[in-house]
This record gives structure tokens, sequence and C-alpha cells, in this order.
């Protein structure tokens, strides 16, 4: 799925990185506030989603390979998210759409949660 | 064989900076065309070590040696140690407050991951005394 398809199903707001966004093609997506979690059973994921909002998000989805980091729930990154991001190329995200909303939209749009 | 040496401190007070560490070695790596499957597996395993230097321990080292067939890293720290590495080893077994939680951390599954990822992981350590990981990776 192209990220542009997934900033406009999610009605969200590119925070960072936004000249990336037609670059990018988003295959598989995960979902959760534990980066321990993202770490040890996420793989080859492009999109995460989260709720959580701190600098080891990215640090996280750097790790992973993860290009784009959606905050939902109207998370707003803070300067020192958003630098770190820029500066990763990693894009960020902005959703008021919840959690289990941004899931649902994105998998029955046919975004598909590859173990 | 010639190696590459790298020694980073990892600030125990500084939850914010953690993984400066591991972004460091993963972009050596990436410079010097290291396998894509290698750089992951040492991205994640080191990170994960380095996180819990600072929210297990106060913070330490990180020793890196780079091969061209492997990379070798040391995390010491000089914290409170671990009483029971077998515990400690399982998924799930965590000590880490909420206040660790609420930061995204503290599922137990961080050593679990190392080990996973790995291909030689030893822990050494002393109650009181402190922890030394060691993740030893190959070119696979
Ligand atoms: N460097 C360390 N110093 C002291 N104790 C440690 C250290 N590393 C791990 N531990 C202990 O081992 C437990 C398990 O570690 P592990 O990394 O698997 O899980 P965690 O850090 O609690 O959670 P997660 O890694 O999922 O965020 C920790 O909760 C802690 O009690
Ligand atoms: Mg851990």
């Amino acid at each position: 799925m192209k990220l542009q398809e997934i900033v406009d199903l999610l009605e969200a707001e590119v925070v960072t990185n936004k000249e990336l966004v037609p670059t990018i093609e988003i295959h598989s997506a995960c979902g959760s506030d534990m980066m321990s979690d993202v770490l040890a059973y996420v793989s080859d994921q492009g999109l995460l989603l989260t709720g959580l909002c701190n600098p080891q998000v990215i640090r996280t989805a750097e790790m992973m390979d993860i290009t784009c980091v959606a905050f939902v729930r109207g998370k707003r990154p803070d300067d020192m998210v958003k630098s770190l991001a820029q500066s990763k190329g990693i894009v960020i995200l902005e959703t008021k759409k919840q959690m289990y909303q941004a899931c649902g939209i994105l998998y029955t749009h046919g975004l598909d949660a590859k173990q | 064989m010639t190696s590459i040496k790298q020694s980073y401190i990892v600030d125990g007070n500084d939850f914010i900076s953690c993984g400066h560490a591991s972004e460091a070695v993963k972009r050596t790596l990436k410079e010097l065309g290291m396998p894509s499957d290698l750089i992951r597996r040492v991205a994640i395993a080191m990170y994960e070590g380095e996180i819990n230097m600072v929210i297990h321990a106060e913070g330490g080292v990180a020793d890196v040696e780079i091969f061209s067939d492997g990379v070798k890293i040391y995390l010491r720290d000089h914290g409170k140690g671990i009483a029971d590495i077998e515990q400690a080893m399982q998924e799930g077994f965590s000590t880490a407050t909420d206040d660790i939680r609420e930061l995204g951390f503290g599922a137990g599954m961080g050593l679990p991951n190392m080990k996973k990822y790995a291909d030689e992981m030893e822990i050494d350590t002393e109650i009181g005394v402190g922890t030394t990981v060691y993740l030893g990776f190959k070119v696979r």
C-alpha cells in the first residue's frame, strides 16, 4: 500500500520527512505501545502505529528499519522526537484515530500484519 | 586479522539518548557494507542490551569489535547484577516497574531476544558488582 494512501485513510498529518511520502510503499504494519514487543516480534514491517510518544519509539523504529511511525489518539511528538525522526529519514504521522480504529481501517483495506 | 574497535559510554541517567551506541554501530556496519541480516541482528540485540544497562543498571560501557566476518560486543555495567540468570532469560520475566512500562519497556523480552539474534551470548554477573553481557555475531 502506498504511504500516501495510509495518510489519507488515517486522515493523518505528516509531521516529518513529508517529501519522502510519495516514495514509500508499506507492505505490512504493527500496532503496539510496548517497544519490547515491537523489538521481539516484528519483522519487516514498514509502519508502526503507537500511542507511546518518546524518543525510544524512533530509536526502536530505526533498529527495526521501520520507515514510518504513526502516533494515534492525537498524540503529539515533541521537538526532540521530531528532530530525531527527521534526521533518520523516518516519516511521522499524527492521527486522531484510536489504535483499534486505525489498525482496523488499514487492515480492512488490505494492509497485512505479516509475522 | 585486522578489526575495528569502538567504545561507547552508556549514560545510565539518560533514557532519552539511550540507543545512541547501537545507532552508531549500525551506521558503521552499513558504511562497511556488512550484510543487512547481520546489521539488523546486531542493531536489535545491542539496543536491547543498551536499554537494559539504563533501565536495570546505572549505565556502563559498550565495547564493540568488528571483524570482516562478524562482530563482538561487550556490554559492561556496574549495576545491581542479576540474581538468577536462568529466570532472567525466560520470556516474560521482568523486574521492571510501572514507570519503565510507561516508557514502553519491561515485557521481559530483551534477553531472550538478544539470544535469538546473537550467535553467541554469555552473561557474567555478580550481585552488587555488575553485569557483563557478551554478544557474538557471525556473518551467515
Ligand atoms: N544489565 C542488567 N543489570 C541488572 N539486571 C538486569 C540487566 N539486564 C537484565 N536484567 C534483569 O533481567 C530481567 C529480564 O531482562 P529482559 O531484558 O529480558 O526484560 P526487561 O528488560 O525487564 O523487559 P524488556 O527487555 O522486554 O523491555 C530484567 O527485568 C532485570 O531484572
Ligand atoms: Mg530488556
